[in-house]
């Protein structure tokens, strides 16, 4: 009954593993939906978006991207050239959705509200 | 006697630390659990407690000592250290217990799934009540502490989640093995919770709607193999409120009420906890 009950939770183990691995194939952007690419950014004519996204970043991204998200360690510098050609339905889609396979959580958790405050932000940034 | 007063000493001791350093839980949630994965590299130190006085029993404090650790996007591990304390009988140190939560899918659906592996190796003693399946209910708390019946236990869960509109819905179904060749138990956690501004605010508050969420969650026992179903098990409805503050700390309180003769009353939750962001990069001095 042991050996049943072990070999059940290593099939699982091994299956989770091989599918986490499996899937999540490249570059985030050739994954973003065409009707996500272009939504325009509701908040993006509030005079207060820019500031109340740049106190989210603090709490939510600056300790992987740093303060004035100018990259740290392993996590990129958010002053790229990639970040602003991006559309802002783009940058919405990968904070919602994350790339787990590259290390970027999902943060589907943040009221979208609050995800399209981040993404005024972020394209504020020089 | 000795040991007794110095675990006392250990939980007080946690306890404090606890108010004073720990913070930041994902999840408003006690019992269920949701698709939200600790973020890659930070390490969550927690304590929860679970406080309840079952009639015809002592009153108890059961602590769980948490770190959450994100190995990866879409694997968080997480090791808890168990005890309780029972009025008129002891403060006792139960067990461990050590779980991994996996996202097979790669990105954010309508219901997100996750995969739940947990091993325990804890004690007839333990009262942490971080889930309830099988037949668990409130006679198991009148006995008298007896640490003398080991309990290796493999406990699986599937967990749907969905984030909607700034609510998060989350369905968990629980199989628990003994190892010691007993029937599988089964149980589940259904939660829903929403924070109370979809908006933030641009300045930096502490008090403001952004950083509450409130909710609720019941969960129970559905019975074993061979009597799977309502009868003889223990079920509880409990509301929640979660609050976060700025510099990290999160704290967490919910009062449960027992919705049959099996339930313990009432039960009072809390907890507090602390994120250490890039734990390993810090360690590294970058």
């Amino acid at each position: 009954m042991k050996r049943r009950t072990l070999s059940i939770c290593s099939v699982i183990l091994s299956g989770a593993a091989a599918f986490a691995v499996k899937i999540g194939d490249g570059s985030w952007l050739t994954r973003v939906p065409e009707s996500a690419r272009l939504r325009p950014n509701p908040v993006a004519s509030d005079a207060d978006s820019i500031v109340a996204g740049a106190k989210l970043f603090q709490q939510n991204c600056a300790s992987c991207h740093g303060k004035s998200a100018e990259g740290r360690d392993k996590h990129p510098n958010l002053h790229s050239e990639r970040l602003k050609a991006a559309t802002p339905g783009e940058l919405e889609w990968l904070l919602k959705n994350g790339s787990l396979k590259n290390g970027m959580p999902s943060w589907s958790r943040l009221p979208e509200a609050q995800r399209w405050q981040l993404v005024t932000y972020l394209k504020s940034l020089d | 006697m000795q040991s007794g007063k110095a675990l006392s000493q250990f939980f007080f001791l946690v306890a404090l630390l606890g108010a004073a350093h720990l913070s930041a839980a994902q999840e408003a949630y006690f019992v269920t659990y949701s698709h939200q994965m600790e973020e890659p590299g930070n390490l969550e130190i927690g304590v929860k407690s679970v406080a309840g006085s079952p009639s015809g029993g002592n009153a108890f404090l059961g602590n769980a000592l948490e770190f959450e650790y994100g190995a990866k996007a879409w694997w968080t591990s997480e090791l808890y250290l168990d005890g309780q304390s029972t009025a008129n009988e002891s403060t006792v140190f139960t067990g461990f217990r050590s779980e991994n939560r996996f996202r097979p899918l790669l990105g954010e659906h309508w219901i997100n799934p996750v995969l739940y592996l947990e091993f325990e190796n804890i004690n007839s003693a333990d009262k942490s009540l971080l889930e309830v399946v099988g037949h668990d209910g409130r006679v198991d708390f009148l006995k008298r502490n007896d640490r003398s019946e080991k309990e290796r236990e493999a406990e699986l869960k599937l967990i749907l989640s969905s984030n909607v509109g700034g609510w998060n819905f989350s369905e968990n179904i629980i199989a628990e093995k003994n190892l010691a060749n007993e029937p599988w138990e089964f149980g589940y956690a259904v939660g829903a919770s929403r924070t109370l501004a979809l908006k933030a605010a641009a300045r930096s508050c502490i008090l403001c709607r952004e950083n509450f969420s409130a909710g609720a969650e019941m969960y129970g026992g559905l019975g074993d193999r061979y009597s799977f179903g309502l009868r003889d098990t223990s079920h509880y409805l409990a509301s929640l409120v979660e609050w976060r503050t700025p510099s990290g700390t999160t704290f967490k309180v919910s009062p449960g009420f027992g919705l049959n003769d099996n339930s313990h009353g009432f039960l009072f939750r809390f907890s507090v906890s602390y994120e250490l962001n890039q734990i390993a990069s810090r360690l590294r001095g970058h």
